[in-house]
């Protein structure tokens, strides 16, 4: 009798093994792609081009870059849990008031953690830390990635969005302070504690500081030679790997080459 | 018996670039030979390593974009883009400012863009308003006229000052700037800038030396070089008229009316025309054909907005000197005075349907 039970119930085990396998394959799958596009393929801030103004704005140095690309990674992954969560009860028409609202209150709650505990580099960064609610590349991951997918997918892909912006602030950030102060870290002290002045490098001794990578148009240069990088890596990238022998007849993309 | 018939243009010229820009660099001659009598060699090491730096960097890029080198390497535009930049900095300068200014107009302002033809600025006053921004204080170290130094100033003085920042025996340019009654000497347009901004009147401020006898001592004959230069250029017909002259025509009319209105607060017509860049401005960074405008009607409204411009940023700015940043800005306002400025096409009707 058991047996007679048992055989069915493995029999109708494995199949919903394979299943559980394939869900979890996909899942893995589909979290590998969402890293991959956060942090290179579809970089906000390299192929995007969302969220320009802090980018240009306020990475003057490292300090400053990774303060801000920290309180827009909290940020984005906040929002992006919150609004996968209630994706379900938002009206379509009036989704884009309800989502910078739900910034908004984030972007308050961050504000207020840098007031008290990063007092300095919350001073440093001035209005750019309330505009985090304007920038586009959050609101861009809420309209298009979170208010689709669930919750576990959504943060992660905040976490990978935030982590790819927060990485193309950095170096932006190395490359206008190295170039405009020759130092590394300078400040940093304001946002990690005191231990952490000693982090502070001397990398060039500039004995004029070279204002132009200090002053915005200087970003935007540094900036350029980023974009232009990436897109060398890739297209040698795209040169080393054999070519699929396709003649179907493809759109040309003109902006960005995601797929 | 066969006719051969040829489509028009039936008049061909025979103008290539490098012969044009050969053309432009002669007409240079007069100016820097009015600025090497005045102000000693700075300028003409400057032009030196200039050019150097120039030829280098375009060598380098031009292989990176896999272009022809030979050709686009000596058509002359890179080396009268580095002339211009030499002509313009301050003369003692250090050597950095020169190698870093000619990098980024060759490499950055011309060759990202496209190289030549494609470059939406003049690469010579946008690598000047680079430096100027970037570096202010070695940008406005100008040296004074050498009948004013107190520091005999040979050649090799110069370039040891421009090479290590002091001369042989040791001089800071600081100290060179210095008059023999102790204070430091600037530029007419900024000397008078200054002492307008502290309640001098135009007559009284025009009596300091570095004024000369007429409207600024050494400029006004750097000037009048580069006028002549432009006359010649003028007369081989290099350059269209319409620019300069409408150029000089509207600083004549802004500064006269200001003067008229008030000759205490305003400098004379011939100080504008004489004094900082304004003849190396009207005739050879303005008539640039790449950046400038096309037609005539538009070279007009461009020289003309480039006149205003560099009354205004003289009268009103924080630089005293006004002529790149009101190319540049004339540079960006181009491609819609072309769009407004469309000549009629002939056989069509004036009006637009």
């Amino acid at each position: 009798m058991t047996q007679e039970v048992a055989t069915p119930e493995l029999a109708d085990s494995e199949p919903a093994d394979n299943e559980l396998q394939a869900q979890r394959a996909a899942l893995k799958s589909e979290y590998k792609e969402l890293a991959w596009q956060g942090l290179w393929k579809n970089n906000p801030g390299l192929v995007q081009l969302l969220g320009l103004c802090p980018l240009l704005a306020v990475t003057a140095t490292v300090t400053n870059a990774l303060g801000l690309g920290l309180a827009t990674l909290l940020v984005l992954i906040g929002s992006n849990a919150t609004v996968s969560l209630i994706r379900h009860w938002v009206p379509k028409e009036i989704r884009i008031p309800i989502f910078v609202l739900i910034i908004a209150a984030f972007v308050t709650c961050v504000q207020l953690l840098m007031n008290a505990f990063t007092y300095g580099l919350y001073q440093a960064l001035g209005i750019f830390l309330p505009l985090i609610v304007t920038n586009c590349a959050i609101i861009g991951r809420a309209e298009a990635y979170a208010s689709k997918n669930p919750l576990a997918q959504a943060s992660f892909d905040g976490l990978m969005m935030g982590i790819g912006f927060m990485l193309i602030l950095v170096v932006l950030g190395a490359i206008r302070e190295v170039l405009g102060q020759g130092t590394l870290f300078d400040g940093i002290e304001l946002l990690l504690g005191d231990w952490a002045s000693g982090l502070r490098i001397q990398v060039l001794n500039l004995d004029n500081q070279f204002l132009l990578a200090i002053l915005p148009p200087g970003a935007f240069i540094a900036m350029g030679f980023l974009i232009a990088i990436k897109n060398a890596i890739d297209s040698k990238i795209a040169e080393r790997q054999p070519k699929p022998e396709e003649k179907a007849i493809e759109r040309v993309r003109v902006n960005f080459d995601a797929s | 018996m066969a006719f051969w018939i040829a489509s028009s243009p039936h008049n061909h010229t025979q103008n290539q670039t490098s012969k044009l820009m050969r053309l432009v660099i002669y007409a240079t001659i007069p100016g820097i030979f009015a600025q090497w009598y005045f102000f000693g060699w700075g300028n003409l090491i400057h032009i030196g390593l200039a050019v150097a730096t120039a030829l280098v960097a375009e060598f380098f890029v031009l292989s990176l974009r896999e272009q022809p080198i030979s050709k686009q390497l000596f058509d002359g535009s890179a080396i009268l883009t580095a002339v211009l930049l030499g002509i313009c900095l301050p003369a003692l300068a250090p050597w950095w400012i020169t190698v870093l200014g000619s990098l980024f107009a060759i490499a950055i302002v011309k060759q990202l863009y496209g190289g030549l033809g494609h470059n939406p600025f003049n690469p010579a006053m946008a690598a000047y308003v680079m430096l100027l921004v970037s570096f202010p204080v070695q940008m406005t170290s100008w040296q004074p006229p050498l009948s004013l130094m107190s520091v005999e100033l040979d050649f090799l003085n110069t370039l040891t000052t421009i090479l290590t920042g002091f001369t042989s025996e040791g001089y800071s340019v600081e100290q060179l700037r210095t008059h023999i009654d102790g204070y430091t000497m600037a530029t007419p347009l900024d000397s008078l800038k200054n002492d307008i901004g502290q309640g001098l009147t135009v007559a009284e401020s025009i009596t300091k030396p570095v004024f000369g006898q007429h409207f600024s001592l050494g400029w006004e004959w750097v000037n009048a070089g580069f006028l002549l230069g432009g006359l010649f250029l003028l007369a081989r017909k290099a350059i269209p008229l319409a620019t300069p002259l409408s150029f000089l025509a509207s600083i004549l009319v802004c500064s006269f009316i200001a003067y008229s209105i008030n000759p205490d607060g305003n400098a004379s017509t011939m100080f504008h025309w004489l004094s900082g860049a304004t003849m190396l401005g009207a005739f050879f960074i303005l008539t640039d054909p790449v950046s400038g405008a096309t037609s005539t009607k538009g070279r007009i409204v461009f020289g003309a907005l480039a006149g205003f411009l560099v009354f205004i940023i003289r009268k009103f700015g924080g630089y005293p000197d006004a002529v790149a940043f009101a190319v540049l800005l004339c540079n960006m306002a181009a491609p819609l005075i072309d769009q407004y400025t469309r000549p009629r096409t002939y056989g069509h009707s004036v009006k637009q349907p």
